[in-house]
């Protein structure tokens, strides 16, 4: 029987909750990691057992922990026994290391000035559809790294800098490359998002970038309606049948682009309010998506304190409120980013994570949810993997 | 023999429980003391000072025989007290965040 195993980056570690293909009943794990700030984990798509996390601290900076058994064990990459010594003698200990490429150059600042690129975390690590030794991982500040010996060294896609980073300023959150996503039919194409930056493209497996950016308005942050660059997307998502098709949960705005992201329409169509966060699309329908409304950009919490999931089965602009299960009163916590994600079970399972720390979770589609654990620490990202 | 305590998040990151204990060769420096720690335990790399810069992380303060050494020069030599073992070399997570 199929199992699903949830990995959950919280404010104060990590946690594992696993389960049947029935998805009633959880076993939880964790905290692993107690204490640090667990960005983001995901497992490759090729090796279920391999698992990399990005953890991280405002004291003691950024560590990548990998495990190759599930989540049972974690190690350093490169820290093992075997891995210790490099050819002069020295310890390595290089999978701690995130340096910007040549010239670390400068971005826009809050103020309008100019300010030196500064590494402080990873936000999102994406293992490669192909090969469990490559995976990307996106940092703050706004920078791709590629990793092609299982996170024991990284190195930086430095061109991405180069597409106009000069004009990229952080929003509220910092500047951040938040999403990375593989065309799963070609392994040259890579999209990223930034906020607020914008979204762009890689068809040469990183060597020159583009801005996707037309058709995406931001009228008060950005008064040029042709900005290339300094768009606040918060999120994009894709189906891995039909990779020329993005859905972008903006910070104001839905959208989408049937074209790899050459335009941009808006879908927001009936949604309470266009703000939000996370948008997710199910594993078997490539028109069906979710986002979670949020209030507005000032007030980061559910409209009226009800906590509902929208979806809507036509890509974009019909959309229905999904609430059985949900809180609909009293209701305070905000969805983030990489906090929401599908199984690829029969029928498809949704999940997402709250900052008020619990993870829901949907065996049917988003139809119905439950509770699968309601204390956590405020709940950063979650993956879940679908297992034989 | 240099003795080391290192903050509660380091000790479990390298794996290590209570002090750390070290060989390093004269002139003991707070400098000299932080690459044999990396030197020991390579996941710490970066975690005490920057990768690149070797700058202290803003958040991590040295502390030896009551004195704050943090502000001073990596070069500079620690006390006979922690050269000869008597006293401990602090590595601390400041107080900050709430």
């Amino acid at each position: 029987m199929s199992k699903v195993r949830v990995l959950v980056g919280t404010k104060k570690g990590a946690f594992i909750l696993t389960s049947d293909g029935k998805r009633q009943n959880w076993e939880v794990s964790g905290p692993h990691f107690g204490g640090w700030e667990i960005y983001h984990v995901k497992a490759s798509p090729v090796d279920p057992n391999r698992i990399y996390a990005s953890q991280t601290s405002g004291w003691f900076g950024q560590i990548i922990q990998r495990s190759d058994d599930g989540g049972k064990t974690w190690n350093p990459p490169g820290t093992k026994p075997e891995d210790l010594m490099g050819p002069d003698g020295m310890p390595k200990g290089q999978s701690n290391m995130f340096l910007y490429e040549g010239e670390v150059g400068t971005h826009k600042f809050y103020d309008g000035s100019q300010h030196p690129w500064e590494f402080k975390r990873i936000w999102h690590i994406e293992p490669s559809t192909i090969d469990p030794d490559t995976a990307y991982a996106g940092a703050e500040d706004a920078a791709i790294f590629k990793t092609t010996d299982a996170g024991k060294t990284w190195k930086e896609l430095s061109e991405l800098r180069k597409a106009k980073g000069n004009l990229w300023q952080p929003g509220a959150g910092g500047m951040a490359v938040h999403t990375i996503l593989l065309d799963p039919k070609n392994a040259n194409r890579i999209y990223i998002a930034i906020s607020a930056a914008g979204a762009f493209r890689t068809d040469d497996g990183g060597k020159t970038w583009k801005p996707i950016n037309r058709g995406l308005k931001s009228n008060y942050e950005l008064p040029d309606p042709d900005a290339e660059v300094g768009h606040c997307v918060h999120r994009i998502a894709l189906h891995p049948s039909r990779p020329d098709v993005l859905f972008m949960q903006k910070h104001w705005d839905v959208l989408r682009t049937d074209n790899s992201g050459d335009e941009w329409k808006e879908v927001s169509g009936n949604l309470p309010t266009d703000f939000g966060f996370p948008i997710d699309v199910h594993a078997h329908e490539p028109e069906t998506i979710y986002v979670v409304p949020i209030t507005s950009d000032s007030l980061h919490y559910p409209p009226e304190g009800k906590l509902r999931v929208y979806r809507s089965k036509s890509g974009g602009n019909e959309w229905e409120a999904l609430t059985k299960g949900l809180p609909q009163k009293d209701c305070y916590v905000n969805v983030l980013r990489d906090a929401m994600c599908v199984d690829s079970l029969e029928p498809c399972g949704v999940y997402f994570g709250t900052t008020g720390g619990q993870v829901y979770g949907s065996a049917d589609s988003g139809t119905t949810w439950n509770p699968i654990v309601r204390d956590l620490p405020a709940v950063l990202s979650v993956e879940v993997q679908t297992l034989p | 023999m240099i003795r080391v305590v290192l903050p509660y998040h380091l000790r479990n990151l390298a794996r290590v429980d209570g002090e750390v204990q070290l060989e390093v060769q004269p002139p003991v420096t707070v400098r000299s003391v932080l690459d044999a720690i990396e030197a020991r335990y390579p996941v710490l790399r970066g975690t005490i000072r920057d990768h690149g810069t070797l700058k202290r992380r803003p958040f991590v303060r040295f502390f030896a025989c009551k004195e704050d050494l943090s502000l001073e020069p990596p070069e500079t030599q620690l006390p006979d007290t922690v050269v000869n073992g008597e006293e401990p070399f602090m590595i601390i997570g400041a107080i900050a965040g709430g």
